[in-house]
């Protein structure tokens, strides 16, 4: 069974539409790639699965309509790592990652419990954020901060992540230790994910399927080698896109 | 929570009320001050000259120390729930322009002279809390038209401009109601002088429901610190979380502004300060905020009613002096961070 069904939706903004009656469908266990060129619409369906955005059209999630699961019940099973992050004031690191847990609270009078610490724990210390967990976030550089948002994903601990340019902000070393920690997530534990990607060969690496977007609507669906294709990615881009990555990595031949 | 920490927190607020009750044209000794009203409340008999202190003492300060405190703490857990809400360290009931909203409410009750039955103030009351909550709706949905990320600078100048409007307004309704224009103008300066303990109890059973109401939110407040997506994102009810800060906190600047005029700045002045010493978490900062409000607004009610001895200043004038020179601190430092 499909963990996640997206039927025709359509998300406008005033009078345009961003994203035009949109399918796809995602398998427990199986990672999507979300890719196309900017203003493709490609972030707008992650805010629309993340219910984020009013949307025609429906997303059943465990064949349940997403639009009648309750925020907190939705936020157990659906973690989100937006593209752009806020930061009002100066919460650390550890506290803006224990924020992760609220929706496994019982009442909001609660206080966070063993298994939260360790989940908490555990998110920390595989962003790599251990010296820097009392730090302000206020302090934090773009990759510090990516990372803590990363955490709290993590402590959420869902079945389904839905990440927004995951390794923006991030140095090589981070990119390769998300990348496989999220690969490992997907492959042991059975979970779930769509990302949006811009780096083509990052999305073939690691993805499983891929959805090929351009100008709001849906180019292409299905397992990410029949998708990322010559001829697709040449028509979205409207350049020869093996070429330019060809050229890039002939820099590296001695 | 340390329970300690709240004991020495309401020791000193009971402290600094006694010394408050103490002070003024007729020098009353904190001692004498304490045992006026420990006679009182357990209805010892006193002698002739004690009883005209106690009855100063009882009759006229504490029930005005009292309001004071109170009105000084509900601004202050308004002022940091909104600034939490909006994320905005400026943002209050008087920057806002809720707090003059609330005002042209009572005024226009005073001058149809909307009063409930049985109840005199209830008319002026409840038109301050639906004034005051509708002003915070416009204010927030201008802003939001205008500029859809809430900026800092964005929601004050449509305070500013908001509470022009209002004042303006009431301008305009004194000068055309004719004889009742007195006790308008009366009362818009400001005052919690004459507070009895009619006011003191109305004023403290609204603290304790919409400070409850506000208590129940502080995760979710937390949670707003990082934008309403990502609290949406971690399971917060985000429009739920709204509406019970916003009537909360609407009904509260409402019930303190008709009870003493609008006195500005508390509510941006002392969550300000609170936050250096707490930490911004809202379950550790709102209920600080209250203890140092009422405070705060005792000392201020104390330098009104002494500095220019026997003659009284509005307590707004002195919270507003203060206020201004913190609001520019604030406001140079929140430009700094950006």
């Amino acid at each position: 069974m499909n963990l996640l069904e997206v039927s025709g939706i359509t998300v406008c903004y005033g009078n345009v539409d961003v994203i035009c009656d949109v399918s796809f469908h995602v398998k427990k266990g199986s990672w999507l790639m979300v890719v196309g060129p900017n203003g493709a619409g490609k972030s707008t369906i992650i805010k629309a699965v993340s219910k984020g955005v009013p949307y025609t059209g429906e997303i059943l999630f465990n064949g349940r309509n997403i639009d009648r699961i309750m925020q907190k019940e939705y936020a157990r099973k659906v973690g989100v790592l937006s593209q752009s992050h806020t930061v009002g004031y100066g919460f650390t690191v550890e506290e803006a990652v224990r924020m992760g847990r609220y929706a496994h609270r019982k009442s909001t009078f609660s206080d966070a419990g063993k298994d939260d610490e360790e989940k908490v724990d555990y998110a920390i210390h595989t962003t790599g954020l251990e010296c820097s967990k009392h730090k302000s976030v206020l302090e934090l550089s773009g990759g510090e901060l990516q990372r803590t948002f990363l955490a709290q994903v993590l402590a959420q601990d869902p079945e389904l992540i839905l990440l927004d340019e995951p390794v923006n902000h991030l140095d090589l070393v981070y990119q390769k230790l998300i990348m496989e920690l999220m690969q490992d997530w997907t492959r042991k534990k059975d979970r779930t994910i769509v990302s949006v990607v811009h780096d083509l060969s990052l999305a073939k690496a690691y993805g499983t399927d891929a959805l090929l977007m351009n100008e709001g609507r849906s180019v292409a669906f299905g397992e990410i080698d029949t998708i990322l294709t010559e001829n697709n990615l040449n028509l979205v881009y409207d350049m020869d896109v093996s070429a330019w990555n060809r050229s890039l990595l002939a820099q590296w031949q001695s | 929570m340390h329970p300690a920490e709240y004991a020495a927190l309401a020791l000193i607020t009971v402290a600094v009320t006694i010394l408050c009750v103490g002070a003024g044209s007729v020098e009353i000794t904190p001692i004498d001050a304490f045992m006026a009203i420990w006679n009182s409340v357990f209805g010892k008999t006193v002698s002739v000259s004690d009883e005209s202190i106690r009855s100063i003492i009882v009759f006229v300060r504490l029930p005005r120390v009292l309001a004071v405190g109170i009105v000084g703490a509900a601004l202050s857990l308004c002022g940091g729930a909104i600034q939490g809400l909006l994320r905005n360290p400026l943002a209050d009931g008087s920057t806002l322009g809720v707090s003059s909203g609330a005002s042209l409410g009572a005024v226009l009750a005073l001058a149809l002279g909307i009063t409930l039955p049985d109840f005199p103030l209830g008319g002026t009351m409840v038109m301050s809390m639906i004034f005051a909550f509708l002003s915070l709706c416009l204010i927030l949905f201008l802003s939001y038209r205008i500029d859809r990320s809430l900026s800092t600078n964005t929601m004050i100048l449509m305070g500013v401009v908001f509470s022009m409007f209002a004042n303006s307004s009431i301008s305009l309704i004194i000068a055309s109601v004719g004889e009742k224009a007195r006790t308008i103008t009366f009362w818009t300066m400001g005052s919690l002088a004459g507070s009895d303990y009619a006011d003191v109890l109305v004023l403290a059973l609204t603290l304790i429901v919409c400070g409850a109401a506000l208590r129940s939110c502080t995760t979710e407040l937390n949670a707003f610190a990082f934008g309403e997506d990502n609290a949406r994102n971690v399971g917060v009810n985000v429009r739920r979380t709204k509406m019970t800060v916003m009537i909360a906190t609407s009904v509260l600047i409402g019930v303190c502004v008709s009870a003493g005029g609008t006195i500005g700045f508390v509510g941006l002045v002392v969550p300000h300060m609170t936050r250096a010493i707490t930490g911004p978490n809202h379950k550790k900062s709102l209920p600080f905020s209250m203890f140092f409000g009422a405070i705060f607004l005792m000392l201020c009610d104390l330098v009104s009613r002494v500095i220019a001895s026997p003659k009284q200043i509005p307590v707004g004038v002195v919270t507003s002096f203060i206020g201004a020179v913190l609001f520019i601190y604030i406001f140079g430092k929140s430009r700094r961070m950006k």
